[in-house]
């Protein structure tokens, strides 16, 4: 079966970086076409291991069975929690970010905001970033059955802004002025405080492959890990990855 | 005795039959053969009204998603049949002709707007207003309701109308020369005539509201939780689809196709329903 | 107090035309809202360029090619298939408990969610038949998701070609296969194709079912095999991720004209319809 060149599919949150990453490959290597589809990070190593995808993306770490296959990190991102610019709390302790998502804790006013409901956004049941939030912050405890669930970092960013009791959690990239960041015990979350390790919400957007990348695919794994590579990331808003190499 | 020609055309014809049903076999068996592995693990008691969806953890009870889908098409048919129907009666007894020549277009084009642009106007418009003067997050099974209405609409309104205008003129004089007003006439002679098929067009549309999914994902919050009010985040069949499908694998995939299988029946009652309604003249 | 009958007649009026006014007055909101936004947005340029940097610039010309492939590769498959399905079921069985049973089923397929069709063609052409993500994965779940509905009206249309044509036709010595491409499809012609046309539409604007089967790749297709974008499933993302509203709306505003346009044709298609006489 004609393949149309590589293959790239998994997280939504990787892929406008991968698409980015791309665009610059090609316009550097015209023989070369790369696709880029999203699915979310479970697809994407799921799309891996069957082969559909010569690239999987994913924004969490690998689990038990996963763990075999050919995986690399292609940088670190931040996850933020957000609420509306307008909401008076500007920090939270881990704990009380669990209560909310818990549903322990369900009105604002219980953490020194005004009386009014929380309502609390999440992503949904395959996503990697709700996978790494569930594993950073959760624990053993699960996302409320009530919260809403949106099914992109964009959606759940857009959601938070126009609702003032909204809170939801995204890339740390994607974080603009039309929400705000909390400080969680007392960091701020910004790109400085993820790479000195004084904020502990970030994951790895991993590059998942069945076997060792050759040929194309291997050329542009190496691209994305380059310096090249890496600053353009670096400027769209990730931290560049302590793990230069691959497996 | 039929030439080698017509034998020729009639096998061609048969063939092509054949194949396009056969196709559309494959997909019902498809769905069958994935989704009855794990409705016959889980038991069709608790699939059908288990309250708790969590496949991470094997819960795939879709009750909740049942009554997210109940209730947002019945929202949408309380608000927008007695909508459609008076459009309709509009279109048929009172519109001047130059008037219905323009509305029964406009109204053709509301049914081609992709859904997802249905959704977006929703998101930007109803969302905000029930969350600002009715309370709720705004994404709520009362936002679904509303775009759903909005969305039957021209399904409703057009066959509705159809089957008003094939009605004999014969009632309507009838009715005149016994001195009804007009309205009296509709009211009382065309409607109940038209019943069957304003009957299949309220269906139709209901069976369209239930299919609804992307512009449903986009003003209904997609909570799993089963929702206490019309202010509440819900997620229907549908939705339930589409949000996960693309992640799912193993057993959380043939739930998946297990829901399709509920929605399939559905449809097929939905259907015969209407059948039988228009049969009965 | 008796309320006359001249009195509920006003009421009557009132509530009528005031719905009828709601319903355009809808359709006027969202159309207008949708053209206000996206029309000063489209260009030249909007219409011939790739989008570049995920969509945030450039134009959909992508994403307009990715929606003409696959409308063509659904409308390709499924018209023949549905039309000889049609004339199978109407000229050459008798009408009885098969053709009833395939005509439920047809109906009941038809009223089937697209999300279904998505999840089955996900399934069925992207992974077991190892398509991947393509323009022929997305067009053929497409295909057999309009089927049902060209079935049915081709079937209507045909059906409705009066007995006479075919009763002169055979009086006249003709046989099966003249009767049929001679005396009922020219007659039928217009009802097919506005069943054609129907299909066309839902083509056009269907996201669930394609964002699953042909991908959202962003880049220009090279083959049949390559990943697509349509319009309404870029829209979809442009719109959810934030990444460039006006270049949403540009989208939304392009695909209203374009189902203007269809609706269009098959308005004057059903007008030739009609005016043949039925």
């Amino acid at each position: 079966m004609p393949k149309a060149g590589i293959i790239v599919a998994g997280s939504t949150s990787v892929q406008p970086f991968a698409e980015v990453l791309a665009e610059e490959y090609m316009t550097l290597h015209p023989d070369v076409t790369i696709d880029i589809q999203g699915g979310g990070s479970a697809a994407g190593i799921m799309a891996a291991q069957s082969g559909i995808a010569d690239i999987g993306m994913s924004s969490r770490e690998l689990e038990g069975g996963e763990k075999s296959l050919w995986y690399v990190e292609i940088a670190r991102d931040g996850l933020a929690v957000i609420v509306h610019p307008s909401n008076p709390i500007g920090n939270l302790s881990l704990n009380q970010v669990r209560d909310i998502y818990a549903a322990t804790v369900s009105n604002w006013s219980l953490l020194g905001g005004p009386r009014s409901q929380i309502h609390v956004i999440t992503r949904e049941d395959g996503s990697g970033t709700r996978a790494a939030f569930e594993s950073l912050v959760m624990g053993k405890a699960e996302i409320t059955p009530r919260a809403i669930v949106q099914d992109s970092n964009g959606a759940v960013r857009q959601l938070v802004a126009d609702d003032p009791n909204a809170i939801g959690f995204i890339s740390l990239g994607l974080v603009n002025e039309t929400v705000k960041a909390l400080e969680l015990g007392g960091v701020a979350a910004t790109r400085e405080n993820v790479i000195n390790g004084s904020y502990g919400l970030s994951r790895p957007f991993l590059f998942i492959a069945r076997s060792q990348p050759t040929g194309q695919t291997k050329q542009f794994i190496d691209f994305t890990l380059s310096a090249e590579g890496q600053k353009l990331l670096a400027t769209e808003g990730l931290i560049p990855s302590s793990d230069g190499t691959g497996k | 005795m039929k030439s080698l020609k017509e034998k020729i055309s009639e096998s061609v014809f048969l063939l092509i039959a054949l194949s396009a049903l056969s196709a559309l076999a494959l997909i019902t068996v498809f769905i069958f053969i994935e989704g009855v592995p794990i409705i016959a693990k889980v038991g069709v008691v608790n699939f059908v009204f288990g309250m708790k969806w969590a496949p991470s953890q094997g819960a795939f009870g879709i009750f909740p998603m049942i009554i997210g889908s109940v209730s947002v098409t019945l929202g949408a048919a309380v608000l927008g049949v007695p909508v459609a129907l008076c459009c309709s009666i509009f279109l048929a007894e009172f519109a001047p002709a130059t008037l219905s020549n323009l509305v029964r277009p406009a109204i053709q084009l509301l049914a081609g707007i992709p859904s997802v642009v249905y959704g977006f106007w929703g998101l930007v418009f109803i969302v905000p207003a029930i969350r600002n003067y009715l309370g709720g997050p705004g994404l709520s099974i009362l936002a679904g309701s509303v775009i759903l209405a909005i969305m039957i609409l021209p399904t409703v309104i057009s066959i509705s109308e159809v089957s008003l205008l094939a009605l004999p003129r014969l009632y309507k004089e009838g009715a005149f020369a016994l001195g009804a007003t007009h309205w009296q006439t509709i009211r009382s002679v065309l409607m109940p005539a038209a019943k069957s098929g304003i009957v299949a067009a309220i269906i139709l549309g209901i069976g369209r509201a239930i299919g609804e999914t992307m512009a449903v994902i986009m003003v209904l919050g997609n909570a799993v939780a089963l929702p206490q009010s019309i202010l509440d985040p819900a997620r229907t069949l549908t939705t339930n689809i589409g949000i996960e499908m693309g992640y799912a694998s193993g057993e959380h995939q043939e739930a998946l196709f297990a829901t399709g299988i509920v929605l399939l029946i559905i449809i097929m009652i939905l259907n015969a329903i209407a059948q039988y309604a228009a049969r009965r003249r | 107090m008796r309320v006359s009958a001249r009195s509920t007649q006003m009421i009557a009026k009132i509530v009528i035309w005031s719905a009828a006014l709601l319903v355009i007055v809808l359709l006027l909101a969202i159309m207008i809202y949708i053209l206000l936004k996206g029309v000063p947005t489209l260009n030249w340029q909007f219409l011939s360029e790739i989008p570049r940097d995920m969509g945030r610039s450039g134009g959909i010309l992508s994403t307009v090619v990715g929606t003409l492939l696959v409308t063509a590769v659904a409308i390709v498959v499924a018209t023949p298939l549905g039309v000889g399905t049609a004339f199978y079921l109407t000229e050459y069985t008798r009408e009885g408990r098969v053709t009833r049973i395939i005509r439920f089923s047809a109906e009941s397929l038809a009223g089937i969610p697209s999300i279904v069709y998505g999840l089955f063609g996900f399934i069925f052409f992207v992974i077991y038949l190892k398509l991947g993500w393509s323009i022929l994965s997305g067009g053929l779940t497409l295909a057999v998701m309009i089927l049902p509905t060209i079935i049915r009206t081709s079937e209507e249309a045909i059906r409705t070609v009066p007995s006479l044509y075919r009763e002169v036709s055979f009086s006249l010595g003709g046989t099966k296969w003249q009767t049929i491409t001679r005396a009922v499809i020219p007659s039928a012609l217009p009802g097919i194709a506005i069943g054609i046309i129907l299909g066309i539409g839902r083509c056009v604007a269907e996201t669930a079912a394609v964002i699953l089967t042909a991908g959202s790749a962003l880049r220009m297709p090279i083959s049949l095999f390559s990943p697509a974008r349509t319009m309404a499933v870029h829209f979809y993302i442009l719109a959810r991720e934030g990444i460039s509203m006006e270049r949403a709306y540009g989208t939304a505003a392009i695909l209203i004209i374009l189902i203007l346009l269809v609706n269009v044709v098959a308005n004057m298609l059903v007008n030739r319809f009609v005016a043949r006489g039925r």
